[in-house]
């Protein structure tokens, strides 16, 4: 009898293990929102069937108010922010943290005034964005770079400051300027870690996002849910969910596949 | 080419810890120097000063009676033991490297009819070390030995007075070893550069130096350790200059 730990399964019982708890999850649920629904429809578990009434009138039909189909608008509208806050964030990261993270005294400089910002809680300066940028996109996009910009930044610098001594005494030996060393060495080894950093704040991109657009907004999955939340509307913001997870899980991918096509990150470092 | 190394008393300490005490020592033009002795005793250190990564406490070291450059130039090649080829550039390029930030000091990037010169210079470079056939793959694809032939590649590539090795060949495996030796030796010959080696394993430094220096500490305080620092305690011609030179005579 073979160890459990030595005990592989095969790819397609893999493929079959990972799917399980996912079958299971729906079928739980259309269990449950079936016995809960036989005596008149239900309100926090709405079946199949009301879920997919509601999510076609959101998704095919036009609003009165706002002549869209609200479902897409909703969606660009959150993807939008979400995609303007990442691409900020990203570039303050990459801009500032190189010759911070490279250059001894703009690192003297700068590391203990970028290490308390990044502890400031955005949510708490929410009212500050609030006030200062108003009620529009301006402030939910400030508040993203505001949440999200601090990691990315910090962790690059400490990408950077894990490029081996030996590769920088080596590229100067070669006759690099500190510039040529930033553009030739630095920064080509830096991107693939934005990339991964990108990619490990899309949580809490997402998370500002819908904070933000909880508390104020005329479109967006985050707005729509919590605009439907007063009538229960489970059957809207069940499937908003599931959407927003689908979503962040392709960003996910997209950003991972995004890395991998960076061809020297394919090999590990080796001796 | 000249390069006549010259450590005049040169002292390193680090606070309290002294590592290394007045070391003078002259290295010949053409000389190839092998710096032995325990872990520990400062071998690195005595490098990363002729390399100016770091300073001299006391002392001066000159090339050619002048003052060394307070920090790394390509007049000073070096082979660290790892980490000293770009991983986020392909074999070629890893060669191409040097000239190009030479030659392009915005872009650090060649163009045109100077590229395919800098390129077919950059082949020859590699046929010459035997990595040919590697040109388009990236370091982590090579192994060791050929990791270590890429470095030395990219360092002939800026013409060095002097070669700086630290303990190059310290993880390979014996018969790479073997066939590195054969290449440095070699290519020491043909570059007529000043090569200082820091190796731990006597065996090679006796087969390749032509001096073989050991640093070593020769007094110890066992109540105060760091008290003392390493000097020079052997100094050995491990090839008569007269016989290396009948044997380098042109054939």
């Amino acid at each position: 009898m073979r160890r459990l730990i030595n005990r592989h399964p095969s790819r397609r019982m893999k493929i079959l293990l990972g799917a399980l708890p996912f079958i299971l999850a729906v079928a739980i649920y259309a269990i449950a929102a079936d016995a809960r629904g036989a005596d008149g429809p239900d309100k926090l578990m709405p079946g199949l069937n009301a879920i997919t009434s509601a999510m076609s009138r959101l998704m095919f039909d036009i609003d009165r108010a706002t002549g869209a189909r609200l479902f897409w608008a909703d969606t660009w509208a959150s993807l939008a922010r979400l995609g303007v806050g990442l691409g900020i964030s990203a570039v303050i990261g990459l801009g500032l943290g190189v010759p911070v993270g490279f250059i001894p005294c703009l690192r003297a400089l700068f590391e203990p005034f970028f290490a308390a910002l990044s502890l400031i809680p955005p949510l708490a300066v929410l009212p500050i964005l609030f006030i200062l940028f108003g009620l529009g996109e301006l402030s939910k996009t400030v508040l993203i770079v505001f949440g999200i910009a601090p990691f990315i930044l910090r962790d690059v610098m400490l990408r950077v400051a894990e490029i081996p001594r030996e590769q920088i005494v080596k590229a100067q030996t070669l006759g690099a300027s500190s510039w040529q060393m930033i553009l030739g060495l630095v920064l080509p080894q830096v991107f693939a870690r934005l990339i991964s950093s990108v990619r490990l704040s899309l949580g809490a991109a997402w998370l500002f996002v819908i904070a933000a657009e909880a508390i104020t907004a005329e479109a967006g999955l985050g707005y729509r849910i919590f605009l439907v939340r007063r009538y229960l509307a489970m059957d809207v913001i069940l499937p908003y969910v599931l959407w927003i997870t689908l979503l962040a899980f392709a960003m996910d991918y997209a950003l991972r596949q995004a890395h991998d096509a960076i061809p020297w990150t394919r090999f590990k470092e080796g001796g | 080419m000249m390069a006549v190394i010259r450590l005049d008393n040169v002292s390193k300490s680090y606070g309290e810890t002294v590592v290394l005490e007045n070391v003078s020592l002259t290295i010949e033009d053409n000389e190839f120097l092998a710096v032995v002795g325990p872990s520990g005793a400062g071998k690195t250190t005595l490098l990363r000063m002729l390399l100016s990564q770091e300073a001299p406490s006391s002392g001066r070291i000159l090339i050619d009676d002048a003052p060394i450059a307070a920090e790394p130039m390509p007049d000073r090649g070096v082979v660290f033991q790892r980490y000293s080829v770009l991983p986020h550039r392909t074999v070629i390029r890893n060669v191409m490297t040097g000239p190009e930030w030479l030659a392009a000091p915005f872009t650090g990037r060649v163009m045109g009819r100077a590229r395919a010169a800098l390129k077919s210079r950059a082949r020859n470079m590699l046929d010459r070390v035997g990595l040919g056939d590697h040109a388009t793959l990236y370091p982590a694809q090579l192994s060791g030995g050929q990791q270590q032939r890429l470095a030395i590649a990219q360092a002939l590539m800026m013409n060095p007075k002097v070669l700086l090795l630290d303990e190059p060949f310290g993880a390979l495996d014996p018969a790479t070893r073997r066939a590195m030796h054969r290449l440095v030796l070699g290519l020491w010959a043909e570059h007529k550069m000043t090569v200082v080696m820091i190796t731990h394993d006597l065996s090679e430094a006796f087969h390749l130096g032509t001096r073989v220096v050991a640093v070593e500490k020769r007094r110890h305080d066992p109540h105060a350790p760091h008290r003392y620092g390493s000097v020079i305690t052997t100094d050995f011609d491990a090839k008569p200059r007269l016989a290396r030179q009948i044997a380098r005579a042109p054939a």
